[in-house]
């Protein structure tokens, strides 16, 4: 790769986010308590999950209301999956696949029916009502696909450990750990990479203006299909990593997990990747320490916090702290670098 | 004859709810092109509204009718005030500040009520239909629900008030040139269809009970209901609860309720697809 081909794709970013992986997989499994350890292996699947509806309203500019729909899905593809074939590999890719799928069904009913955003907001948070409610009343042995018990409002709590591969062992938490930690960089530096491509770069064209990228000749309906269908897939991995390291339950598609993914993409920063990500550690930190506290109730921050960037920050964190960084730091600094073109 | 009847009527109530339930969220979607996503939340307060009173020992119609609505429309001026004024002209962000709304406001309700189902007696009995019985509230809603209707249709039809406010609807700037304030008009419709959704809360607490999470069973039917109206709040509404809530009825009766639900959500979903813009987009255009 040449210098100016690795600075198109961000390499830096990238970079500095294998270091920060790194340093994370040989130095926390080492000293920190299993407790912590779990609980940032969860952190990690839902750095996944932002990154999937980071990647698809921020660079495809498409607002999915019920983004958590595919999270769920995948969740619940892998554990019927596994919970049948008794082999776990397999069963992961399919928690990838499954989304995927059913999003390209559903985006191709969306897109090719040009609805506009409204419409594809509350066709979205229908989808996920629905899934919710189908799930939700799948209690009793009658609901069940092949050995897998659906549970209805219970899950499934013997959601099957991930195993290795071939040897059929399961992982510990601290190569759980491990693995969340390599899969969130993976998604990272593959959406970094998917921005800078021809077609990430058509997908842009469309999210900025619609018209004037087909008028170019680029596909739009196709173009959001296929950004729909990779961030769906995505969805579905975290979701997979999320049931992995707890169990597989219909609060997976609740409307409050829906709400969360939003939140986190519009406090880090629409249009950017890592703020997301930071923006979802930190408020999912935020928030089980106030649960722990027990003094507010976890919604009333994360509503404030909601609105108060809608009205005063809608940028987010990373564009606002990267303004106050060129004003401080570089005000020589005048031209705009490939990067920010690219947002 | 009986059963037949008796599928009627619980069609008409499933019809009657969905448009109480729905008409206050017309009533913002309409005139401000504002979606609401604290709609569900404005209904449990209204239903909270109710029940304090009641518990006070006032007088359950006047709490129902005049207390929920009132202390509903308050709040909505206070959010239309601090939070939505400052996002008109952006719909997505209005969308995503009032989900934020949505949460702090079943956080705040959660603190003070806590998180378990709270209800009062409904205030009239029950009457038989054959070998069928059947409560007697289910016709004070409709009959409120006729009311609203009725109410609404002439008042955006025949007053000079509804005349401004259909002017608004349909072309701010022009309607802003005549020497009408938009920001005004726009206040006093956040506050009526909070009052609307607070009624709503009101009227169905003796029925469903109010709990602190329950908005979000509302605001996606709510939502899907104006949506498939279309541009027309009175006719719109009206028209698509009737199609959804018999919908809803009839493959409740067929299958279970939760099926009854998925399949008027999927319903609508598939009539979004064939007329985009709702009802009164492609027919009875431009009734009020």
């Amino acid at each position: 790769m040449t210098f100016s081909a690795f600075s198109r794709v961000g390499g830096t970013h990238i970079a500095l986010a294998a270091i920060a992986m790194l340093a994370a997989i040989t130095i926390l499994p080492g000293f920190a308590p299993l407790y912590t350890l779990i609980n940032v292996t969860l952190y990690m699947s839902m750095g996944v999950f932002a990154l999937s509806l980071a990647l698809l309203w921020g660079y495809g500019g498409i607002l999915c209301f019920g983004q958590s729909a595919f999270f769920g899905l995948g969740a619940y593809a892998y554990a019927i999956a596994a919970i049948n074939f008794g082999d776990t590999t397999l069963a992961a890719v399919f928690a990838i696949l499954i989304p995927a799928l059913f999003a390209a069904g559903l985006g191709y009913f969306l897109f090719y029916g040009r609805l506009s955003d409204v419409y594809l907001g509350v066709i979205t948070l229908t989808v996920t009502l629905i899934l919710f409610k189908l799930i939700n009343s799948t209690g009793g042995d009658a609901w069940r696909i092949g050995e897998a018990r659906l549970g209805g409002f219970n899950g499934i709590p013997n959601t099957p450990l991930l195993t290795m591969p071939f040897s059929g062992i399961p992982l510990s938490p601290a190569q759980m750990f491990t693995l969340a930690a390599i899969l969130l960089f993976a998604t990272y530096a593959l959406c970094k990479v998917l921005i800078v491509t021809r077609f990430g770069r058509a997908v842009i064209a469309v999210r900025e203006n619609e018209m004037r990228a087909e008028l170019l000749g680029y596909n739009a309906k196709r173009l959001k299909l296929a950004v729909f269908v990779i961030s769906a897939g995505i969805a579905g991995l975290a979701g997979l990593l999320f049931a992995t390291s707890v169990f597989v339950s219909p609060t997976m598609f609740s409307l409050s997990m829906a709400a969360q993914v939003l939140i986190w993409v519009v406090v880090g920063g629409l249009g950017t990747l890592f703020g997301p990500v930071a923006a979802c550690f930190a408020l999912q930190m935020a928030t089980a320490a106030l649960g722990k506290l027990g003094l507010v109730d976890p919604n009333i921050v994360l509503g404030l916090v909601l609105i108060v960037f809608v009205v005063f920050v809608p940028g987010g964190i990373q564009p606002a702290l990267a303004a106050l960084y060129n004003r401080i730091v570089s005000p020589a600094r005048q031209s705009r670098t490939l990067e920010e073109v690219s947002r | 004859m009986d059963y037949f009847l008796v599928v009627l009527l619980q069609i008409a109530g499933a019809v009657g709810n969905l448009a109480l339930i729905s008409v206050g969220l017309a009533v913002i979607f309409g005139m401000m092109r504002v979606i609401n996503l604290a709609h569900g939340e404005f209904i449990m307060l209204g239903g909270f509204a109710a029940i304090s009173s009641v518990q006070a020992g006032i007088n359950i119609w006047l709490s129902m009718l005049v207390i929920a609505p009132l202390s509903v429309a308050m709040l909505g001026i206070v959010v239309e005030r601090l939070v939505m004024r400052r996002l008109y002209g952006r719909m997505v962000d209005t969308m995503l500040a009032s989900w934020g709304l949505s949460l702090l406001l079943i956080g705040l309700a959660t603190t003070f009520f806590g998180n378990r189902v709270v209800g009062i007696a409904a205030p009239v009995g029950s009457f038989r239909i054959g070998d069928y019985s059947l409560g007697a509230y289910d016709f004070v809603l409709a009959g409120v629900v006729l009311v609203i209707f009725a109410g609404g249709y002439a008042v955006l039809r025949f007053t000079r008030a509804g005349l401004i406010a259909r002017a608004t609807m349909q072309n701010r700037e022009m309607a802003s040139s005549l020497g009408i304030e938009p920001s005004r008009v726009y206040a006093i419709t956040f506050a009526i269809g909070s009052a609307l959704s607070g009624l709503a809360g009101g009227l169905l607490a003796p029925i469903s009970g109010v709990l602190p999470t329950m908005g979000v069973a509302y605001v996606a039917k709510a939502f899907i209901t104006v949506i498939t109206g279309g541009a027309s709040v009175i006719t719109g509404t009206a028209l698509s609860s009737t199609l959804l809530g018999s919908i809803n009825t009839v493959s409740t009766f067929v299958t279970t309720p939760v099926l009854g639900d998925v399949a008027l959500l999927l319903a609508a979903t598939i009539f979004l697809r064939l007329l985009p813009t709702g009802i009164t987009g492609r027919i009875f255009k431009g009734a009020p």
